[in-house]
């Protein structure tokens, strides 16, 4: 009997620190989430007369994908849009953040596109609009373009079959 | 070898305190003060354990941008503080906003205080010596009495 008080604030602290090991410090929970994608206009990072805004993925369920050519974990997750692009489920929209148009450009020509369009945000204050904080990031965008997912790092084949299909499934199913 | 080594480490020193906040010209010492305040109290979302004003991360210096774009157009701390929390949530906020998700966050500490306040209170009421207690003057006296007596046993 004397044990079984200091026994359970052991095992609630225990639980406690437990869920806490299983959480990502690093992710910070979007409040855009529900809300419609902040609209923007930019020139697109293969030819700077051309626009893209919202509007070119309205209607449709789409990625939008945060991506640049110094950020190092963007290649990590490159093959893996790649071949999403490939098997065309859903289309992958690129917002190239603060980069130079050439090393992007460039950095698509070497490593491939899997990209239908990117907006090219030089100053990163469309990034900001959006919430971004660390590239790559990968926006769930819905039929009525609305941001229903966000997925903050490089996108692994796991996250892609477990978290991004499945959804994207789901909201192509939707009306 | 090593001394001079340890005289170049030492060169390298004053580096490290580096301050990350640019120079900002503003119209007035009270939006100088409003921005410092404000920068003090955000949060940056690169290096989480640091504040917009002391982090020298990319993204730290573009919200200290848009925070000064705010306050030197003449709006004040909520304006500013609203258009981050709007695209970073509350995270970006040393101080988070009491709402039901936070209630415990807020009143936790104190429920842990009077909780084991109570605890304590119990066991000294509990622990406390109970000879007497209980016990009517008539048994206090018989208890004397017994007491008296077998202290002459051991005497005889």
């Amino acid at each position: 009997m004397r044990f079984l008080i200091p026994l359970g604030v052991f095992a609630v602290m225990v639980l406690f620190l437990g869920i806490g090991l299983t959480l990502n410090p690093r992710e910070v929970p979007s409040p855009l989430i529900g809300k419609p994608a902040p609209t923007f206009q930019l020139s697109r990072v293969a030819d700077a007369g051309q626009t893209l805004s919202p509007d070119d993925f309205k209607g449709q369920v789409a990625l939008v994908n945060v991506w640049a050519s110094w950020c190092v974990s963007c290649r990590q997750e490159h093959p893996v849009l790649l071949q999403l692009a490939r098997q065309n489920v859903v289309p992958i929209y690129g917002l190239n953040y603060k980069d130079q148009r050439e090393a992007a450009q460039g950095w698509l020509d070497q490593y491939g596109n899997p990209y239908v369009a990117s907006a090219f945000d030089a100053d990163g204050r469309v990034g900001i609009n959006w919430g971004v904080y660390g590239v790559p990031e990968t926006f769930v965008i819905d039929k009525a373009g609305l941001i229903r997912h966000k997925h903050t790092g490089p996108v692994t084949p796991e996250s892609l079959e477990q978290e991004l299909l499945p959804l994207v499934r789901q909201l192509q199913g939707e009306p | 070898m090593m001394r001079r080594l340890i005289w170049l480490l030492l060169a390298f020193l004053p580096i490290l305190p580096a301050q990350a906040v640019e120079i900002r010209q503003f119209d007035n010492p009270e939006q100088q003060a409003r921005y410092e305040r404000l920068i003090e109290e955000l949060r940056c979302l690169v290096c989480q354990n640091q504040s917009l004003a002391d982090s020298d991360a990319d993204l730290a210096r573009d919200l200290r941008d848009e925070v000064y774009g705010i306050i030197q157009s003449g709006k004040d701390e909520q304006e500013a503080i609203r258009f981050l929390t709007d695209r970073y949530g509350d995270f970006v906020l040393y101080r988070p906003p009491v709402k039901p998700i936070t209630w415990l966050l807020w009143i936790g500490p104190l429920l842990i205080l009077i909780g084991g306040g109570l605890f304590l209170w119990r066991r000294h009421t509990q622990s406390r010596p109970n000879e007497s207690a209980g016990m009517t003057e008539a048994e206090q006296k018989r208890l004397d009495q017994l007491k008296k007596e077998l202290l002459h046993r051991d005497k005889s």
